[in-house]
């Protein structure tokens, strides 16, 4: 499509956008799409989808907004953004549930047509905000979204149900012209979604063009933005990545490595399926997917496919844990391989399906009978999740250990680009089967016989002859694997299996302080809070404070070098989004003071915010 | 497990080195050698077979077994069994579970595991109590049962374990007594020979906590008239002198004398394990004393497709039709070069 403009543009660094309409109006896929826009030009971008539970909650209500923000940057970003420059929304709801996003002086973009009476009483308004002066802090655009994609579709035959569902392709047309973004990712795209109905295709085509011309057209726009190409980026091949897609590409890519078979038992919970859905589609790579009647069963049946020589492998969110904690228990007592990922959303009980929190860490650490450690650790962003998925069935398999992969909400549903690695950088992954009774050298098995550095028991092969061995729950003798009840080797055995994990301590690469190396305030932080942390440290360190930033990734083991670390600073803050989890483990395993920083909010934590936190918390 | 080659075994190649820790007298010892005979007999070597259980005093079959052996967690021992079979289809796998085990705790592993179908003999350990826990009524305790955790009688209605697994879809379902070894035998070669969950109900003695439980169907003196072995094929007679028969009058079975009222053993039902309708394997499931003699043998034995057949069959399929590369996947479809 002819995409010249006649009208000027203005450059800009980095703008946030924010899309918010009903559930139903295809809020999420407007912002995914123009988000691979964006990439595809080499902005840096990182997004956070924000929707309700409810899957169609009746049109026009507050329940019923979703929302998903974009950061676009010609810089390195880190975060979605804290406010928005830009808000596009569908309806009264929409607006009253975001207005507070909106930066003063920023553009609002509003569908007029949705401001009738019977939607602003649902949304709460006396009187249309968009006639009064309740918005004159802002640039406020009214467009006839509706009308005007009727307008477009008025000679194709289609019912007025069609027609609206089309509109938030005008929306998205219009924005594109509006940050000079190409049409053609879209237009493949509407070729794509809808190759069987040839009709829909024709008319969201041209609903999209008429947004586009619209912008052009109309004397209501009279100047495009342009956000340029991050400069100074690293060569290679890149990629849009939601943390949920990478995470199943980071356990296809291990046990691919690894030449095992992926076996992925796994019961449907919010926000975790999407690495269900994904990986039921990549069968080719030896995947075996086990939708299980409940989260005890998917777990147990990961348990059963890692005895059999294959990785077992389970995703959940937090209620899911819960229910696995006994299996989790059987794992580390039968020391099999298992990788299980907690997709962490907001709690207790049914909590807040779709939002984000990080208050699963103490029950990762600790939420099972007896002394049961596992490995914890927790991906920071959407593509690190690729890197940890990975390492965490690395580890898995190497130390014959369960690991536990901490994601959150943001992480899994929030997007960003990635350097996509060539697989033979990947690290080579040796699992080490025991698979002839001729490697004894004519010495009895023994199942609990350890390799000296990992601690690792050897994982059998079954069908092998002259391996047979049984495996339980009970407490067992050292080396034979036999049932005991002895105490001396119950307290031997506690042991072992605490040192089989922190003897992964050793692999890890020495921890990387961003800032100086000593000075007055240290922002620890672990899991999605990350970008935030990061960037208000930053921000505040040009400004010449005396503040440095450390995440950490394993938190079980913990890296040797945090305690000295931490030493090396008068204060150290520990920003989260629960009550104060790491803030207990750095306090109660290095005996210093902490302070916290903590809002539960469904959110994640702002840049705002913690450069206030970050201010308070520095030393007079 | 499909085709594989026999070889020359004896009951003793299936023992351990481990001391078996039931308490003197439980059925379970009957059940164990009579199992340990059946695989010799399949003659599939045990480093082919892996033995799964959960949790009570069935559970500990594993240890006592010289296969690969998995004593796991309550009641799941089906999802274990599940996992192991999708990721080993090249493994004959025996679960031991009981009736507190399956029923209760697992029971939702148990029915799905039937349903699903997937390949393995589940070896279902029935005598009415909690062994292991030390006396508590179970799942099937008969109703009015007077139990250390029900003293003033069970007020908990009890499973038919045969007519749940009925209900659940089992292609397979028979049932034996601890103390039969000869039906025991039959029922066994049958299950190993099955390709799908073959659900066995055996019906055994905790001599602690619950003796006596199936005497009104196990003892010498009373076998005869208080139970009937199913044969395919075959009218469904019994009695010590094989005087009585079971007829079905519309929907209902009839117990009758030869003989008398013109009824002949041509008047018998004969019993069909292959119908695919299951409402008459549900009737047998239901058939009890004192009204009727309690079925014996394999009630139901119907292909059905396997559950981790399927899934490896639809892995080798997509395998062969889009060879894996790595690399491609992980640059997705939308990537872009920056140079």
């Amino acid at each position: 499509m002819q995409t010249a403009s006649q009208k000027p543009s203005e450059t800009l660094e980095a703008v946030v956008i924010r899309f918010a309409g009903d559930s139903g109006d295809g809020i999420q896929l407007t912002g995914s799409q123009f988000t691979a826009a964006s990439a595809a030009v080499g902005n840096d971008t990182a997004t956070f989808p924000d929707f309700p539970a409810e899957i169609r909650a009746p049109a026009g209500t507050l329940a019923g907004v979703s929302g998903y923000q974009l950061h676009f940057s010609s810089q390195d970003i880190l975060t979605p953004g804290d406010r928005a420059d830009v808000l596009v929304v569908m309806n009264p709801a929409a607006l009253a549930s975001n207005q507070r996003w909106l930066k003063p002086g920023g553009v609002l973009i509003a569908n007029s047509d949705a401001f009738v009476t019977r939607n602003l009483t649902m949304a709460g308004y006396k009187a249309n905000p968009l006639q009064d002066d309740t918005l004159q802090e802002y640039q406020l655009f009214c467009v006839d979204l509706s009308r005007l994609t009727g307008d477009a579709l008025n000679d194709m035959g289609l019912s007025a149900k069609e027609i609206e569902r089309c509109k938030n392709y005008f929306a998205l047309g219009l924005v594109f012209w509006l940050f000079e973004r190409q049409p053609d990712l879209v237009t493949g795209e509407i070729d794509l979604k809808f190759a069987s109905k040839p009709i829909l295709r024709e008319a969201n085509q041209r609903v999209f063009r008429a947004g586009w011309d619209y912008g052009e057209n109309t004397d209501l726009f009279r100047i495009r933005y342009r956000v340029p190409p991050v400069a100074d980026v690293a060569p290679g091949t890149y990629r849009s990545v939601s943390g949920n897609e990478a995470t199943a590409l980071g356990l296809i890519a291990a046990t691919t490595k690894a030449g095992l078979g992926l076996f992925y038992g796994s019961y449907p919970i919010t926000p975790a399926s999407d690495i269900l859905h994904m990986l039921a589609q990549y069968k080719e790579f030896g995947v075996r997917t086990f939708q299980a009647e409940d989260e005890i069963a998917a777990v147990c049946a990961a348990i059963g496919a890692s005895f059999g020589n294959q990785l077992g492998i389970t995703a959940t969110s937090g209620p899911g844990i819960a229910l696995k904690s006994e299996a989790i228990g059987l794992a580390v007592m039968t020391e099999l391989p298992l990788v299980i990922i907690d997709v962490q959303r907001g709690g207790p009980s049914t909590g807040l399906p779709t939002k984000t929190e990080q208050a699963d860490l103490m029950q990762a650490l600790y939420g099972r009978n007896g002394e049961c450690p596992v490995v914890v650790l927790a991906a920071r962003s959407p593509a690190d999740a690729f890197e940890c998925a990975y390492a965490a069935c690395r580890i898995a398999i190497t130390s014959r250990v369960p690991v536990m992969l901490l994601s959150d909400g943001s992480i899994a549903n929030g997007a960003e680009p990635w350097r996509v690695p060539s697989v033979d950088s990947l690290p080579a992954i040796d699992a080490n089967l025991l698979d002839s009774a001729e490697k004894l050298n004519g010495e009895p098995l023994l199942p609990y016989d350890r390799q000296a550095d990992t601690l690792a028991r050897p994982w059998i092969k079954l069908g092998t002859p002259g391996l047979e061995h049984r495996l339980g729950g009970i407490e067992k003798w050292d080396k034979t694997g036999h049932i005991s009840y002895d105490a001396d080797n119950h307290h031997h055995m506690v042991k072992v299996r605490q040192a089989k994990v922190d003897a992964i301590a050793k692999t890890f690469p020495p921890s990387e302080v961003s800032g100086p190396a000593s000075g007055d305030l240290l922002v620890v932080t672990w899991g999605s809070p990350w970008g935030s942390a990061l960037t208000a440290v930053r921000e505040l360190q040009a400004q010449g404070k005396s503040v440095a930033h450390l995440q950490i990734r394993w938190l079980s083991p913990l890296p040797t070098d945090i305690g000295a670390i931490l030493a090396n600073y008068k204060r150290v803050l520990v920003p989260e989004i629960n009550n104060g989890q790491l803030l207990r483990l750095l306090r109660a395993t290095y005996a210093i003071d902490c302070v916290g920083y903590n809002r539960i909010a469904g959110q994640p934590l702002t840049v705002t915010e913690l450069r206030g936190a970050i201010l308070e918390a520095l030393p007079n | 497990m499909d085709e594989f080659v026999r070889v020359d075994l004896k009951a003793k190649d299936f023992q351990t080195d481990q001391e078996v820790r039931w308490c003197p007298g439980c059925g379970d010892y009957a059940i164990l050698a009579a199992v340990q005979r059946a695989l010799a007999k399949q003659g599939l070597p045990g480093h082919l077979i892996a033995t799964v259980a959960g949790i009570g005093c069935s559970s500990r079959f594993p240890y006592y077994m010289n296969t690969y052996g998995f004593h796991s967690i309550h009641g799941r021992a089906p999802a274990i069994v599940t996992g192991l079979k999708i990721a080993r289809p090249d493994l004959q796998v025996w679960m031991a579970t009981g009736d507190g085990d399956s029923l209760s705790i697992g029971g939702n592993h148990f029915i799905h595991l039937l349903r699903r179908n997937v390949d393995c003999k589940v070896l279902l350990f029935n005598n009415r109590i909690y062994g292991l826990t030390k006396g508590q009524y179970s799942p099937t305790s008969e109703f009015g049962k007077k139990t250390k955790s029900s003293p003033h009688g069970s007020v908990d209605h009890p499973f038919k374990p045969a007519a749940l697994a009925i209900g659940a879809e089992a292609g397979f379902v028979a049932r034996f007594i601890d103390v039969d070894a000869k039906v025991g035998a039959e029922v066994l070669a049958a299950a190993a020979a099955y390709k799908g969950t073959a659900l066995i109900e055996i019906y055994q003695n905790c001599n602690i906590f619950n003796d006596g439980a199936w005497d009104h169907l196990a003892l010498k003196e009373v076998r005869a008239e208080q139970t009937i072995l199913l044969e395919h094929g075959k009218p469904m007679l019994f009695g010590a002198n094989k005087d009585k028969g079971i007829r079905l009058v519309g929907t209902r079975p009839q117990v009758f004398v030869l003989g008398q009222d013109g009824l002949s053993a041509d008047d018998a039902w004969v019993h069909d394990a292959h119908d695919r309708d299951p409402v008459r394997a549900f009737l047998l499931a239901h058939m009890d004393p004192p009204q009727f003699p309690t079925p014996m043998g394999v009630l139901r034995s119907v292909e059905r497709p396997v559950y981790d057949e399927l899934i490896n069959t639809q892995v080798a399929q997509i395998t062969a039709k889009n060879p894996p590369d790595l690399q491609k996947l992980l640059n997705g479809r939308n990537s872009w070069q920056v140079e």
